[in-house]
């Protein structure tokens, strides 16, 4: 591989995310189709800081509700008693299921917001068109879309719980509002993840004024 | 070569297939033949651009009617229950989503219907669709459509994230009731290690190579001038 490492785009041409074909649009059309697939081809994903940042600014507003608000409802002869998702971790430590709490408390509670800052980094470096740390960069993306699907384990868990626990009139569980935003964090973030473009991390290395270093390098 | 029939705003491919782009860099790059079970990385980023899959579409056959009969009786089958104050109560996967949307949390049902039901449904049907298609020498272009779309479904399955929350609320009930695991819970752990076994022996660039292509009038660029793109 040559010390320019020629990406697609600098040659004018464009790659599918369908099914990886590359091929040249007209010369006066900014995007076209894909020959093979079909599907509607661009440069680079449109508007992906824009997109994944707002995705990001709706998910931190959510984040808040999330963890202050109350999560489920337990009803017993004594009375009602409400639960935050911090609060369920807490309940679930014991000698015996430590362990799953301390997953729930990492799926649930650090695993959203390292997804939050995570993206946040990636998103701010890219716009302030630094080269440093490009590997990283790339795999503290790749880390971000494997592991942040595992912070709906507390969505499921509540799900079941309240569907397992209608022993009316001893016992129930309902679900309450900071469900809903947890939940929507969780998707919320999920989209900032899709609309986040990983190429533009590998841009700024390529555009005019750090193309000498590169090369010297 | 006919071009009248050519799409206004269809990209005119390379002469060369080997030559991709990397999807996480767009680093393009020619894509060498390598032995079976061997992988091809992008070198600028590491991302895995192919694995040689031997027996792709056989094994994936097999493993989604595998899957198919796994799925119909997770969903049949009771997946856990309770036992507690002479009482007994059961739920299937289905149920979770139930129960939430009659609590008044009809949002939060919808996305866990979507992600433990209907998105799995939807991945085993695709590539049972797919690998059917296939059967034709020539597979026709509404295969492309489905295997396009796999990767969405793919990306909300999630029966493993699932399962780990029942094990979860299961604790948590195991403190006031005897727990009954139901058989659905059995079929879906098989049906999470059936679906990471689908995806590694899975090779969706062995199924485009051959499909039917979208525009059939297509004109391929000139050869030198593809040859030229990954070596300048």
């Amino acid at each position: 591989m040559s010390a320019m490492e020629p990406t697609a785009m600098e040659h004018g041409l464009q790659s599918c995310h369908g099914c990886g074909l590359v091929s040249r649009p007209a010369p006066e059309a900014g995007g076209g189709r894909c020959p093979r697939c079909d599907e509607k081809l661009t440069f680079r994903k449109p508007d992906s800081l824009q997109r994944t940042l707002a995705y990001l600014i709706a998910a931190s507003v959510c984040y808040l509700p999330a963890n202050l608000l109350p999560a489920m409802t337990t009803i017993t002869a004594k009375g009602r008693e409400s639960d935050t998702i911090l609060q369920g971790v807490v309940l679930l430590w014991s000698p015996t299921g430590w362990p799953l709490s301390l997953i729930v408390l990492f799926a649930s509670i650090m695993i959203p917001s390292a997804k939050i800052l995570a993206l946040l980094y990636l998103v701010f470096t890219v716009k302030r068109g630094s080269v440093e740390n490009n590997t990283q960069r790339a795999r503290l993306y790749r880390t971000v879309d494997i592991i942040g699907r595992w912070s709906m384990v507390d969505v499921f868990v509540d799900a079941f719980t309240v569907a397992l626990v209608q022993l009316q009139p001893l016992m129930s569980v309902e679900p309450a509002p900071g469900l809903l935003f947890f939940a929507a964090v969780v998707v919320l973030t999920m989209l900032a993840v899709e609309s986040f473009d990983p190429r533009l991390i590998w841009d700024s290395a390529s555009s005019p004024q750090h193309q000498p270093e590169v090369q010297h390098a | 070569m006919p071009t009248q029939n050519q799409h206004p705003d269809c990209n005119r491919p390379l002469a060369d297939e080997t030559i991709v782009a990397c999807l996480d860099c767009d680093l393009l790059q020619r894509i060498p033949e390598v032995p079976p079970g061997a992988s091809v990385r992008c070198p600028r980023c590491d991302k895995e651009l192919w694995r040689h899959k031997p027996d792709s579409l056989n094994r994936t056959f097999a493993m989604t009617l595998a899957a198919l009969v796994l799925y119909i009786i997770a969903n049949a089958d009771p997946m856990l229950g309770l036992h507690a104050v002479g009482r007994e109560a059961f739920t299937t996967v289905v149920g979770g989503a139930e129960q939430l949307w009659l609590n008044g949390q009809e949002l939060v049902a919808a996305l866990v219907l979507f992600a433990a039901v209907i998105a799995p449904a939807l991945q085993i049907l695709f590539l049972l669709l797919i690998v059917l298609g296939c059967q034709r020498k020539r597979p026709p272009f509404w295969v492309g459509i489905f295997l396009r779309h796999l990767r969405f479904t793919r990306t909300w399955t999630m029966i493993e994230v699932m399962l780990l929350g029942v094990l979860v609320s299961l604790t948590k009930i195991a403190e006031f009731a005897s727990i009954i695991m139901g058989g659905a819970f059995f079929a879906l752990f098989a049906l999470v290690i059936l679906l990471a076994a689908i995806q590694s022996n899975f090779d969706p660039r062995q199924v485009w190579q051959r499909i039917e292509w979208a525009e059939s009038n297509v004109r391929h660029e000139p050869a030198d001038q593809s040859a030229a793109e990954v070596t300048s």
